[in-house]
């Protein structure tokens, strides 16, 4: 079987995979990272996003071979150095931005994303840009704030917690 | 008080692992040893099952077994856990649910024979390679043509009527009575859309067997571990309570689709026998869709008798509720007992009669989704009120007021056997109408026409029973299980306490929210208080999460416990102090002597009942460990009002929901943001439900809405922020905490807001629009504009 090699959350790792082999299922499976997770078969819901050199990407729909020498941030590779909640972990937590906790890694990983290329988006941009991440808990309302509130915008006329 | 007690809207302790991606749920767990388990599903909806031949796939590389029907024979149906009787007092009739398919498939997705391998990706090649030989059979899909003489979807039972049912059948005559007398009768047939629960996590199953002990162990993506643990052990596979350990870990959202005892865990739990080696099962998403039991599905025909002034005198209703091909656990309660009970609303309406059909069809089983019952009567209920308003040039609000049960009219019984213990209907109607700003929305629309928009307001409100449920009750109307809840509560040497609780939570933040209720009866910091749930060889009892039961239910077991824990640790304290257990008073984490300066602290207490050197052994046993059960005198009911915005565009029929706005009354809140996450997450699901979401089968049974390209969940884009509010509290009557439940209100209360708003919006318009059904696609607004 073909190995692969790639960095994951700053540390080499390498496998042998099959060439059907997704990039989820090396990092689940493979790596036993299994913060990254699969919702769909279809690459709608955006459970499995995670940042392959420095790029939002599914991981669902990804070969680990494609991916193969690139850099690959994960959940696990977001807090800070010293463990604590990085600034978008913390404002999911703190305006409730999470329930089952499923969509959540994915969430986390498309917001970065998103204050990456655009440090002070509106609501309608933070909505449009999570268009291929589906949540079933929170309607969206905390999530968008969350959003808000790590890009450092004033929340606090948002209705509720 | 804590700082941290009830009613403080402190953060989720959950969160932490959920962020940084250390949490466990099903398809997280790998063990030793483990295989792979693939099912081979039927792809048509009906269908004589000639042969299985699996020659080719077990020769297949990587590949156990291959297990088909002949390996379950001696191994019991999927048990239904509820029994209706029909208006005649006639059992239901009841067909047999197999693990997997025995003769005949009966939908798309029913389960024919399953490989296990060594890896997933062999047993699903190896999957491929089994040959199935049916003989394709017409689908019977439509549900009056299912009762009229359609194809049987079990022949054995010989029709697919399940049961026809009459709520309350001794309310008949006078209803039909009053009708006949009414100044008014509005009527209005409708369908409540087949609905996708679609819990982000799909369904999984790990099946373990020590043949050292032979001690089965399931690991399985429910809401209840305990009544999986009772349904698969007692009625599917004769194992004993005690050598089968059902764990449900991290859940990734449930929405009552994991209620259910499905044949996967039945399957994973049998076949680690069998293979002496841990089997699992992740389904996919397109399998979810086939498999997991799906929500809603009434067609409705109810009327409405009324006075002169709008006075309700009499409403009646036909439904037909879609069973699917077989009986889910608790698919027969849905349409029955969580629905007809509901009919009164907010309202006084003398006489109540309501009829369901129960209907088998090839298609998935319908159970409870989000609401369950409750959903369907409020939608009806609300609809026709809105109808009945324009009939007699009433306003919506108005009629809704002149109608409403007072506040001074509780506890109030409703014709349709439930009696409310509070609510006050004016109070949150008055406070939706000033937080939603009712008044400033003409002003609002004539913005919205200057952009060439049609703006439309919808208002309804919605009650529900929820703490579910009484078990002398319930028992009554053919439940087979008793609906109570239990709680052990261990306090430890040192001061820190470990509830385990039968309820379970996937979202709902129980590890928050619980602590927070010991924490202030106590007076200890919420941390001193950690919450297990979902193992069955950690927790006594328990009948789990759904129905908005888990505080309810649930956290009133807690209660009862922990004042038995306060009750003994005052005596201990007694013995300290050397005063009368009746003098000691328990107030922020110490106990005291009333009348004195005497005092000893909490922590003191909890080493003395472990480090019984001081202590009255002649009287008292030491340790301070005790167990609760609670089962509820009544239902709980929830009530609201709601209000929707519209922007109806009307070029293409798109609607855009501009604002949304809940007044709900819950009555005590322990943490006001999680309750408000819980209504804005229903709200999510109740405009998705009336504008997006249908599960579509084309006329051979094939789910056309199969995968999230097709099934239309509501996205961030499609949703607003919502104002919510749960200021207008009447506690409840009857349980502890005075908790009335929040989790289905959302999903209940904002259907037919929506439908209202886009109607008001089409008839401002001057379109004679009386109805649309769900979901409000753009086509079928469109449609209806250019018919009107």
């Amino acid at each position: 079987m073909p190995k692969v090699t790639m960095r994951v959350n700053g540390r080499e790792v390498s496998g042998e995979v099959e060439g059907r082999t997704l990039l989820v299922q090396f990092l689940r499976e493979g790596l036993g990272l299994t913060g990254t997770h699969v919702g769909c078969d279809t690459s709608q819901c955006g459970a499995c996003t995670v940042h392959v050199n420095g790029l939002q990407v599914k991981s669902c729909t990804t070969f680990a071979l494609d991916v193969d020498g690139a850099e690959v941030t994960t959940i696990e590779g977001m807090a800070n150095a010293d463990g604590s909640l990085s600034v978008i972990q913390q404002a999911f937590q703190d305006h409730h931005g999470l329930q089952c906790g499923f969509c959540t890694p994915g969430m986390v990983m498309a917001a970065a994303a998103l204050l990456k290329e655009n440090p002070k988006p509106t609501e309608a941009q933070i909505r449009h840009h999570l268009e291929g991440n589906i949540c079933r808990c929170t309607g969206y309302h905390n999530i968008v704030k969350a959003v808000l509130a790590a890009s450092g915008q004033d929340v606090s006329a948002i209705a509720a917690e | 008080m804590p700082k941290d007690g009830i009613g403080a809207s402190i953060k989720r302790r959950e969160d932490v692992r959920f962020l940084t991606g250390t949490g466990r749920y099903t398809d997280d767990i790998n063990l030793r040893g483990q295989s792979y388990a693939w099912f081979v599903r039927s792809q048509v909806a009906h269908g004589k099952l000639n042969k299985v031949d699996t020659t080719a796939a077990a020769k297949m590389p990587g590949v156990l077994r291959i297990f088909t029907a002949k390996d379950f024979e001696g191994v019991g149906g999927l048990p239904c856990g509820w029994q209706i009787h029909d208006r005649h007092g006639k059992p239901m009739l009841e067909p047999k649910h197999p693990v997997l398919a025995e003769g005949k498939v009966r939908h798309v997705g029913d389960p024919i024979a399953v490989v296990v391998a060594e890896t997933e990706a062999q047993a699903r090649d190896a999957a491929d390679a089994v040959v199935i030989d049916i003989d394709e059979l017409p689908a019977v899909l439509d549900m009056k043509a299912a009762v009229a003489g359609g194809p049987l979807v079990h022949d054995d039972i010989g029709s697919n009527l399940c049961y026809d049912w009459g709520f309350v059948e001794e309310n008949k005559a006078a209803t039909d009575a009053a009708f006949a007398k009414a100044d008014h009768v509005t009527t209005l047939e409708l369908v409540n859309n087949r609905l996708a629960p679609n819990a982000m996590e799909p369904r999984a199953a790990i099946g373990d067997y020590d043949f050292a002990t032979d001690m089965h162990t399931l690991y399985t993506t429910s809401q209840n571990p305990h009544v999986i643990r009772l349904l698969m052990g007692a009625f599917v596979l004769g194992i004993p309570e005690h050598k089968l350990r059902v764990v449900a870990p991290d859940v990734g959202g449930g929405f009552g689709s994991k209620i259910y005892h499905y044949a996967e865990e039945a399957f994973v739990t049998f076949a680690a026998k069998q293979l002496r080696r841990p089997v699992k099962w992740t389904a996919t998403r397109s399998e979810s869709f086939i498999t997991d039991a799906q929500g809603r599905d009434h067609v409705t025909k109810i009327e409405l008798a009324l006075d002169k002034q709008g006075h309700f005198l009499a409403l009646r209703t036909e439904t037909y509720a879609n069973m699917g091909a077989y009986l889910s656990t608790f698919s027969t309660a849905i349409p029955t007992y969580l629905h007809g009970t509901l009919m009164a609303g907010t309202y006084k309406t003398p006489h109540i009669y309501v009829n369901v059909k129960a209907v088998f069809t090839n298609t998935v089983p319908v159970d409870a989704y989000r609401g369950a019952g409750r959903p369907e009567a409020t939608y009806q209920i609300e609809r026709v009120i809105d109808k009945a308003a324009r009939e007699l040039g009433l306003d919506p609000l108005e009629i809704r007021r002149r109608n409403f049960i007072k506040a001074d009219e509780f506890p109030y019984q409703t014709p349709v056997a439930v009696v409310y213990d509070t609510g006050d209907y004016d109070a949150t109607m008055n406070k939706l109408e000033s937080l939603a700003d009712l008044a400033g929305f003409e002003k609002r629309r004539a913005e919205s026409a200057k952009a060439g928009k049609l703006r439309g307001l919808g208002v309804n409100t919605y009650i529900e029973a929820c703490g579910i449920a009484p078990s002398h009750l319930v028992g009554q109307l053919g439940a087979r299980a008793g609906l109570y809840e239990s709680a052990t509560v261990r306090v430890n040497a040192t001061g820190g306490v470990v509830v385990m609780t039968g309820s379970h939570s996937h979202g709902q933040g129980h590890e928050t929210t619980f602590p927070q209720v010991i924490a202030e009866m106590i007076g200890i910091p919420v941390e001193s208080v950690e919450i297990v749930h979902g193992d069955t060889a950690n927790v006594p009892m328990g009948m789990g999460t759904y129905g908005s039961r888990s505080l309810a239910v649930g956290g009133s077991a807690m209660v009862k416990a922990t004042n038995k824990i306060i009750a003994k640790a005052k005596k201990i304290a007694a013995h300290l102090m050397e005063a009368s257990d009746a003098d000691i008073e328990l107030k922020d984490g110490k106990f005291s002597v009333a009348g004195t300066d005497k005092s000893v602290e909490w922590g003191a207490v909890c080493l003395a009942a472990y480090v019984p050197h001081n202590y009255p052994l002649e009287s008292l046993e030491p340790g301070l460990e005790e167990t609760a059960f609670y089962d509820p005198s009544n239902f709980t009911y929830p009530s609201g009002a709601y209000a929707c915005e519209v922007e109806v565009d009307p070029d293409t029929g798109h609607v855009k929901v501009c604002a949304f706005t809940a007044v709900d009354d819950f009555g005590n809140v322990v943490n006001p943001m999680i309750v408000e996450g819980q209504v804005h997450g229903g709200i999510g699901q109740g405009i998705g439900q009336a504008l997006l979401e249908h599960a579509v089968y084309d006329g051979n049974g094939q789910m056309i809405a199969g995968s999230f390209m097709d099934y239309a969940m509501p996205r961030a884009g499609d949703l607003p922020f919502y104002k919510v509010d749960h200021s207008c509290a009447t506690p409840c009557t009857h349980n502890p905490l005075g908790v009335k439940g929040c989790g289905e209100a959302g999903a209940i209360g904002s259907p037919p807001a929506v439908v209202n708003a886009v109607v008001d919006a089409l008839q401002r318009a001057g379109k004679k629009v009386s109805h649309i059904d769900m979901p409000l696609s753009p086509y079928r607004v469109w449609s209806a504009i250019q018919n009107a």
